[in-house]
């Protein structure tokens, strides 16, 4: 079967492990893998057979055949590159805090609508893992306020998001509140330098108007089932619990361990959540089935 | 001896202590008292920093702008800090905090760590503010990687570096140790920031002092997380008994504590230690068990029972010479209605 043609910008921890991720598909093959110079990470795409460039977008935009852009370089390169892609008729995955694009997280919003924009963005590794949850819930029991505690090996979150801490908490936060449907959200970031590294972990607190547990529970474990399609290492690991009107409920990522070992999670989930979102579109493309 | 700057932070880490309860009231009145006790630096806020208001750590009675604010209306002297730690606080509100009234922030990160802070640091350095890199639970990693951690913070224009023992964990000698190493590899000022769990936090903060730290942190009447911070009007009887220059003055911190802070802790319904005055045996140097003598000749001949006790001391009385005491008392209350 022909698959659709994909670029790579940014051959970081995320880009590479996407390559793997690629590779697995049915539906996608990598073109390319550019960065803006020579570095270890074009090496090894190499290594993989697969081309590499560091002549930057340009050598993506000169491949018609290439239809789909990762982008996992940084906002700021982003925001460059966005209207490049949109004019050379690539859709864009957007892998930055850019968000040029609406966030879209396939367990919750990844509708044929999505797939008819140019451009779309991925939140944030928490946003991925946390947003189908709250969403989930305020479906049936209304949530006023959604509160998530993020805690991440200190060995899995790179100097780019450190920089830019607060870039991470903002559009998570606006994640909860846009994709999540929280009226209000509260993100909290812990990085925590343990050996063995931790896993991903998040504890998800919800404030709802409705609390009918049973419901609660029903609506998650749905959710749930879900994201494992596309996320397998995804697992309740508390709850959904109940006091009051604040329902408690913690997950865990373990990753693929592609290129980035299992603890990774975070970094797994995001790039999980692009490929799902890369294979709607290829499949759109292909003039296959619907998606939902 | 280099001059040493008081922080002190009854409104912050002390309000774990009320389950961040502090009324607007309560900020501007302990505001008021330390300003009025010398302290350099008053921080506020919830206790876990901007917005750190939330179900994971408990909401506040206010939310930080508010007492920021109250807090600021009466202070003209002391610089009024917040604490921010990156993933909980951002930027934006840092700004709402330095236009509420805030001139200092301390940036706080895990030991290992600094440089989910560099932003922070930046911003707060182009803002204008006095800026502390705060480098937390410092007894979990060694000297070296600490000290790296530190000329990280030193390196994104940070004012002052502490060595922070958020655990109350750590032993004198570690103390020392980092204190020193920091001391040594640094241009900027070193800080300390005490917690008692172990019953050394006045202890360490002095260990700290002899190993070049400038800045130290405490709080009225020891209040703060866990067994608390290091009890202000302590480390100020001690740095007298030293001959350390500081700016702060005992017996007002002490007045702060005992008519300002523990009001509001009963109306609260906590109380903590009756015996706040005892400090003043060990800073005059008097035989313990004078106290409660000391307390019923002040109230029966209406003296400050501090003065009793200072005398006391001045006079060298030695064990058993509670007599004394009362004739202390009459001659005080006399020389006043001269």
């Amino acid at each position: 079967m022909k698959r659709i043609k994909v670029g790579v910008i940014g051959p970081g921890n995320i880009g590479l492990d996407l390559l793997y991720k690629i590779k697995r598909s049915p539906y996608l093959e990598t073109s390319m893998i550019v960065n803006i110079r020579e570095s270890k990470g074009l090496d090894h795409a190499r290594q993989m057979g697969i081309r590499a460039s560091s002549n930057g977008i340009a050598d993506i935009l000169k491949e018609d055949d290439i239809q789909i852009v990762f982008d996992c370089t940084s906002a700021t390169a982003h925001l460059q590159h966005a209207s490049l892609l949109k004019e050379a008729g690539k859709f864009a995955i957007d892998l930055t805090p850019a968000a040029v694009g609406p966030y879209c997280v396939p367990a919750v919003n990844l509708t044929d609508d999505f797939l008819e924009l140019d451009n779309v963005n991925t939140v944030t590794c928490a946003g991925q893992a946390v947003t189908p949850i709250v969403a989930a819930i305020n479906e049936v029991a209304d949530v006023y306020y959604a509160e998530i505690v993020s805690s991440v090996s200190s060995k899995s979150i790179g100097p780019g998001t450190r920089k830019n801490i607060d870039e991470f908490t903002v559009t998570t936060k606006e994640a909860l509140e846009k994709v999540g449907g929280a009226d209000e959200g509260k993100v909290i970031i812990i990085v925590n330098p343990a050996e063995p590294p931790i896993y991903m972990r998040n504890t998800i607190f919800t404030k709802v108007k409705n609390p009918d547990l049973e419901v609660i529970k029903d609506a998650v474990q749905k959710m749930v089932e879900k994201i494992r399609t596309y996320v397998p290492g995804y697992e309740i690991i508390l709850g959904p619990i109940i006091q009051g009107d604040t329902v408690t409920t913690m997950m865990q990522v373990a990753g693929l361990g592609d290129y980035l070992p299992v603890y990774s999670g975070n970094l797994d989930i995001i790039n999980s959540a692009a490929i799902n979102i890369a294979e709607a579109y290829a499949k759109k493309l292909m003039g296959g089935d619907q998606i939902v | 001896m280099s001059r040493i700057y008081l922080t002190d932070t009854t409104l912050r880490d002390g309000s774990h202590t009320v389950s961040h309860q502090f009324t607007l009231e309560d900020a501007a009145q302990i505001a008021g008292g330390l300003e009025n006790a010398g302290i350099d630096i008053i921080e506020i806020g919830h206790g876990d920093g901007l917005i750190g208001s939330t179900i994971n750590y408990g909401f506040g009675k206010h939310d930080d702008f508010s007492l920021i604010s109250a807090a600021a209306s009466q202070l003209t002297k002391s610089k009024l800090a917040v604490l921010l730690l990156p993933g909980i606080g951002t930027v934006e509100a840092l700004q709402k905090a330095q236009k509420a009234g805030a001139k200092a922030v301390r940036i706080a990160t895990h030991v290992t760590e600094a440089d989910m802070g560099e932003e922070h640091v930046k911003a707060a350095k182009d803002m204008g503010l006095f800026v502390v890199g705060f480098l937390m639970m410092a007894h979990m990693t060694d000297v070296n990687r600490l000290t790296e951690e530190a000329l990280k913070f030193e390196s994104y224009g940070a004012d002052v570096v502490y060595v922070t023992d958020s655990g109350g964990a750590m032993l004198p000698k570690d103390v020392f140790e980092k204190v020193s190493s920091l001391k040594k590899n640094l241009k900027i000022p070193i800080g300390h920031h005490a917690h008692n769990n172990l019953g050394l936090a006045v202890s360490n903060s002095l260990t700290a002092i002899e190993a070049g730290a400038t800045y130290i942190d405490g709080c009225l009447s020891g209040l703060g997380a866990g067994a608390g911070n290091t009890s202000t009007e302590s480390l100020i009887a001690v740095l007298n008994k030293m001959g350390y220059e500081h700016g702060g003055d005992l017996y007002k911190a002490m007045d702060a504590s005992e008519k300002i802070l523990i009001p509001s802790l009963k109306k609260k319904g906590l109380t903590i230690s009756s015996h706040l005055d005892a400090l003043i045996m060990g800073y005059a140097g008097v035989y313990s068990s004078f106290l409660l003598h000391a307390r019923r000749a002040g109230e029966r001949f209406g003296v400050d029972v501090r003065d009793i006790l200072m005398e006391a001391g001045r006079r060298k009385a030695v064990g058993g010479q509670e007599d004394w005491l009362i004739e202390i008392a009459v001659e005080l209350s006399n020389k006043r209605s001269l």
